[in-house]
This record gives C-alpha cells, structure tokens and sequence, in this order.
C-alpha cells in the first residue's frame, strides 16, 4: 500500500468512520469539515510518528502540514523518503 | 423531598386505577423510602411516596386543607414556609401538621392558581380542588425539581420519573427521534420534549391545568430581566453587599431542616462560597461531602483540602476510581432515563451514595451559580469571540483563547491554530441568541454523524429550528451576554446539569440538594445587574467575588476555574477489555436497536481499542452510542421482557 493510501484509509476509519474511499477528497480541510477537532489533531500527529517514523516538531503542527491528506503527504515527502510501491 | 405520581381522568376512577397508582410509586421508591399515601376519588388518584425531612411525625402526604376539598401531593422544599405559615394563620387559616407543604393547600385557598408566585422554594406540585374537579401540576421556576406528563384521550398520567409513568402506559415505550436529535446537539431535548415519544416534561416556571378533560397551560415565570427593567445603578461596593446578603438569606432559608444538612464542596468557587456561608451563619455544624478522582489532572482535592482547614469542616471524600464508572454506568442510566453525553453523573451518584451511607438526607450544593452569576467559559469565550469577530483576519485577538485553557494538554505550540479554528465557527454569526454555543453545539453534533438511516429518515424537523422556536419574543431585546444566560439556563443547565447530573444522582441515594444560587430572588437580582458585573472583560462572576472577599482564601478566589469533568473513554477499558461495552455496541445489538450504523461503531470501537481515540468528540460520541443503548436495554427492551413493566436496575454487588 502507499503511503498515501495509508494515510487516506487511516483518516476514513478513524475520522469519518467508513471504509468509503470517495467520502474524503485529497484536498478537504480537516478543519473546515469538522472532521478533526483540536484534540483530535494530537491523535494524528502519534499515527504519523508512530506508524510513519516521522518526528513532528512543534513548530511544524500547522493546518498546512496537517489539514488535508495532499498537506500531510508532502509534509511526509518532505522529512522522509516515501516509497510508492 | 420525595416522589409524586398520580392519574386524573373524566371517568370513573377505582381499585384497578390505585393498583396502578402504588406500582408507579414502587418504581419512584428511591426518591420516596419513607413511606407512601394516597389519595383518590372519581377522577384523581394522587400518590406519594417520602423522604422525611420536615416534620417527620405528622407531615404524612398527600396533604389536605380544612375541609378536605383540596388536596396536595408535593415533591420539593419552600424554604419560605414559616413566614407563610404566619401570614396565614393570622388570616385564620388551620394547619393540622408542621410540614412545609400544607401552606400549599392554604395559600391556593387564599390566591387561587397565584398561589405558586408565593413560594419561594424548589417544587413538583400535583394540586386537586375537588369541587372544581381541576388539577394543577406545577414545577418550579428553573427546573430543580422533575416533572412528567402522558395524555392521552382516555388518561392524564404525571409522575415525578418517566420509569413511574411506564407501568401505566398501555404499551411499549419507545424513543422520540427528534429527541434524540436535539439531544446529540444541545444535550438534552428542547423542553417539553423528552427522549421518550409522547411522555413531556412540564417545563420549568409552568403550571398546567387540567379541568373537563382539557389541558392549559401558564407560565408564572422566566429567567429575564422584566420589560424594560433597568439596570441597578448602585455603586459596586453596595451591590457586592446586597448580593452577600441574598445568598446568606438564601442559604439559611436551605438550613431548615429536622434531620441534619451537608454541603458539596468541589473546592472550586461556588461551594467554598457556600461552605463559607454557612460557617459564618453559625447555625450548623458543618459537614463537607467531595468527590476524588484517580487522574491527576481532573483531582481537586488540593482545592478541598484548603477550604477543609480554612474553615476547619468534617469532611469525608469518595474516591471515584476509573473502574468505577464502568461499574455504576448502568444503574446510572437507570436513574438519568436519558442517553448522556459524558460520564460525569456517575461520580455524583456515588458521590450522593457517601452521602447517604454518612446518615445525611440533605446537601447544599452550588450548582446555577455560573449561570446566575456569570461563571461559564463558554461566556469567555464568546466575548473573546465577540471581539475577534469585528476584525476576523486578525491574528493577535484570538491569542485571548490561549488564556482560556493553560491546563488544556496542547501545550505543543501550534495547537492555537486549531483552537482558532474550532472557536471562529460562526463568527459571522454575532448576532444570534446562540452565538456563545455555536461551538460547543457543532462538537456535540457529530455524534450525529452515527446515526442509522433508519433513525434519520424520522428526523422531520431541524433541532436548530426548534430550539429557536422556543425563545421568548423577549430575548431578542436583550443584551447578548443575557441571551446566551438565558439559553445556558434553558438548555445546558435545567435540561442537563440539574436532572442527569443533578437531582436524578442526589435521588438515586435518597439524597435532597439544595441550591441558595437558584433561589428566585438572587436571579432576579442578578438579572437586574449589568453584565460587566458579571463578566468584568475576561475576569468572571466578579461581583460574587468581590461580594464573598472576605471569606476566602485568596487562592480559591484566584483559582482557575476548572470544570467538573470524569473521565470517560478511559473508564471502560482499564482492564483491556469490557464485556458491558462489548455487548451493548456488538453489530447485532446495534442492528437490532437500529439507532446507529452498525459500521461506523465498529471502527470507532477498533479505533478506542487500539488506544487511539484521546478526543474530546471520540470521549462524547462513545458514551453517548454506549448510553443510548443502555438505555433502550433498560427502559424499552426490558419492558418487553418483564411483560409490561420494567425492572429496577440495582448496583452490581
């Protein structure tokens, strides 16, 4: 799976609570469909430390590194090497 | 106080009817372990089941006047009784007990259907004039005290719970969807509506009035400023004084008593304003009731412990561990009739447990304080709101939220981004009655988003709708911190605070609380006050403070205020696992209940237990799926399994 697909299937399960695929457009805000409330946005920063090795410095816990799944994806390329097989 | 119940009818009433009246008050027996009487003629039986708490030799109810042509069945307190008893001996009426409640049948003879404007006290009244064959039912002016209604073209059916009602209904009960709705938005129906299809509450400062078979309905009072009611225009300092004062006489009105009283006290504001009253008063000696958690960041035992040896109470304290909560939950349920939204009522009913278990009948307890008074955050963070909306695009204004929440785990920096973002929904909304609760509404909604289609294709109205529908033409002349007092009153706290959290937990001990905040007089005041005495820019309930200076310890005073929270997802899986949770949201009892999507709770519960679920609306969403089932297993199930009746739900041992 990409990482991207990881990413999208991680934000459906636990955010909107479906398996839908077309339920989340790559560049919705989180913010802007209530998707993700302020808390909520911790819960995101532990998957992508947990399942994706990254490390996200406080500076870096903006809307534009983490309020739609095209922003996390190039914050993702960004800190490390993403394999797309 | 105590549980009433009762039926009224146009024909003719008999033996079966009572049956049916003492199985009512047999559900009720919690709020009423004393004792029960009842009265009955053609077309009303009138039950009672008692707390004794005034005179506990001859106050036996119901209650009738000098020629037993009217007659009461009470469930509540009037503080003002003595001074009423008084006026009306001299008028020469007869009493023939020392209770509090038969000033009800004498003033009624005095002042009609007026009579209710008279006391001063929290109350459920059933009142029969027999000979104009009318029954009144009254509540008290903000919802202290229960009271619940079914009509139907053959039977009127009250009683103080729902659970006393369903005996004599003639089938299932089953849930009102709308309810429901507005519950997931606003956290409780909007009143007269209850979770229950076609069992309404009688609102608060309603009397009804049902004679020949039909119903009216008047409304004796309401939380507003009277029309064109001016601001008081004292100094600051003679207001403080003013203000002292009223809340003294309010309490020691709460003090009388003939078993002994208690307080809560939480260490935060309200109650040490209490407690502090009542140790000047002198009257008593003072006996202290807290609650503890096991989580350090919800634990106010530090607070407690310094308003304990500041004014040297005898204090006792439960410690509410985590596995508690998953414990008490059903029996909770069972006692708050509703689905809830966190699991916050469960502490205060093992709260009221200590209570009980210490011989205590009685609590003064600060709740209404933050509405009266000005004390909620969610008035903050409306004039920081307020503020922030006449420039949207600045970046500077809505740091003032950061202030609000310095114990909020986003310590991390940028968690003030999404704190803007959830506080700046309808900031192009000012105006509203509802701006202060946009916020909190749109959270609590989401729960919405679990619902089955089954349940929304029965949504016919929209909950906003309705709830705007209920305001008083009135509102809109107010000031905007008054509008969003009145709608706090309404909603949150009688709707919520006062039942599920309130006197549904106090009564599952057989506990009475007693509110000096909530005393008619100390609103009216207060509605009379300009808001900046209420909220002084960000510094809030400031005239209490000041009012109260001289009896606290400067850190009380100075605290930041925390609000009552218990913990909620963390609760249930201490252990890993939970089998009560299991079972309640398993597909097939979410399929069969048919109220949620069955998919949506499945990942949300794979999401909790891999230990990812920390949010706020996760917390809420889950207790409110887990709540609603408990309750459709309790009140609708349980119906169909014990053949027409339910079954009291009593602690796990």
């Amino acid at each position: 799976m990409t990482v991207k697909a990881k990413v999208r299937t991680y934000v459906l399960e636990n955010y909107l609570f479906t398996d839908d695929q077309s339920a989340l457009n790559d560049d919705d805000s989180f913010m802007k469909l209530g998707i993700i409330d302020s808390t909520g946005i911790l819960e995101i920063i532990s998957y992508l430390e947990e399942e994706l090795g990254i490390q996200v410095e406080d500076d870096e816990m903006t809307p534009e590194n983490l309020d739609s799944i095209e922003n996390i994806i190039a914050f993702v390329s960004r800190k490390s090497v993403v394999s797309s097989t | 106080m105590c549980g009433i119940a009762g039926i009224y009818d146009t024909n003719c009433l008999g033996q079966e009817q009572r049956m049916t009246v003492l199985n009512m008050l047999e559900l009720l027996k919690h709020r009423g372990p004393d004792g029960v009487g009842v009265y009955s003629d053609n077309n009303v039986i009138l039950g009672h089941a008692r707390l004794s708490i005034i005179d506990l030799n001859t106050g036996k109810q119901p209650i009738h006047n000098e020629d037993q042509s009217i007659w009461v069945s009470f469930n509540g307190e009037i503080f003002n009784y003595i001074e009423l008893r008084h006026e009306l001996t001299g008028r020469g009426h007869t009493f023939y007990t020392q209770s509090d409640t038969e000033v009800i049948v004498h003033l009624y003879e005095e002042y009609g259907e007026a009579f209710v404007e008279h006391l001063n006290g929290q109350f459920a009244i059933a009142l029969w004039d027999k000979k104009l064959k009318k029954l009144m039912l009254v509540r008290d002016r903000v919802g202290i005290l229960p009271l619940y209604y079914y009509k139907d073209r053959n039977k009127f059916l009250f009683a103080s719970e729902i659970k006393g009602i369903i005996p004599a209904l003639d089938k299932r009960p089953s849930l009102n969807p709308s309810a429901l709705d507005q519950l997931m938005t606003f956290w409780s129906p909007v009143s007269p509506e209850t979770i229950f299809k076609n069992i309404f509450e009688v609102s608060p400062g309603m009397m009804m009035v049902i004679q020949n078979g039909r119903v009216r309905e008047k409304k004796y009072w309401d939380w507003l400023r009277e029309n064109d009611g001016e601001y008081f225009e004292d100094s600051e300092e003679r207001l403080a004084e003013q203000l002292h004062d009223l809340l003294l006489d309010a309490t020691k009105l709460r003090l009388r008593s003939d078993v002994p009283v208690g307080a809560y006290l939480s260490g935060g504001l309200d109650s040490s304003v209490l407690v502090s009253l009542i140790h000047h008063y002198g009257g008593v000696p003072l006996r202290t009731f807290s609650i503890g958690f096991e989580e350090d960041a919800l634990d106010e035992s530090k607070y407690q412990k310094e308003m304990i040896d500041h004014l040297s109470t005898e204090h006792s304290q439960i410690t509410c561990r985590n596995i508690d909560i998953e414990q008490n939950f059903n029996e909770t349920i069972w006692h708050t009739e509703s689905p809830i939204l966190r699991t916050a009522p469960v502490p205060m009913g093992m709260l009221s447990g200590l209570v009980h278990e210490q011989g205590y009948k009685v609590v003064l307890t600060g709740e209404g304080s933050d509405e009266v008074l000005g004390g909620y955050d969610i008035f903050k963070e409306a004039k920081i709101r307020q503020f922030w909306a006449r420039f949207p695009n600045s970046h500077v204004r809505p740091l003032l939220l950061k202030r609000l929440y310095p114990y909020l785990d986003i310590s991390k920096g940028q968690g003030q981004k999404y704190l803007q973002n959830f506080y700046g929904v309808g900031l192009d909304n000012v105006d509203v009655p509802y701006f202060a609760h946009i916020p909190r509404w749109t959270t609590t909604a989401r729960c919405k988003e679990f619902f089955s289609d089954n349940l929304r294709c029965q949504l016919n109205d929209d909950a906003l709708e309705v709830m705007q529908k209920s305001y008083p033409e009135m509102l809109s002349h107010c000031k905007p911190f008054e509008r969003w007092q009145y709608i706090e009153s309404k909603s949150l706290m009688s709707g919520y605070l006062l039942s599920s959290q309130g006197d549904r937990m106090l009564m599952s001990h057989s506990v009475e609380g007693r509110f000096p905040f909530l005393d008619h007089r100390v609103i009216e005041f207060a509605n009379r006050l300009h808001p900046k005495y209420k909220m002084k820019v960000l510094n809030e309930k400031y005239l209490l403070k000041k009012a109260m200076k001289q009896y606290l310890p400067p850190s009380i005073i100075k605290r930041y205020k925390q609000p009552y929270r218990a913990p909620d997802i963390p609760s249930f899986f201490t252990k890993g696992n939970s089998s009560y949770v299991d079972e309640l949201l398993s597909p097939d009892r979410i399929k069969a209940y048919g109220y949620f999507d069955s998919k949506r709770v499945e990942l949300l519960l794979k999401k909790i237990k891999q230990g990812r679920a920390i949010s706020y609306k996760d917390n809420m969403t889950f207790v409110a799926l887990l709540s609603t089932q408990a309750w459709h297993d309790l009140f609708i199930d349980s119906y169909t399994r014990s053949e027409q009746s339910i079954v009291p739900c009593s602690i796990r041992s």
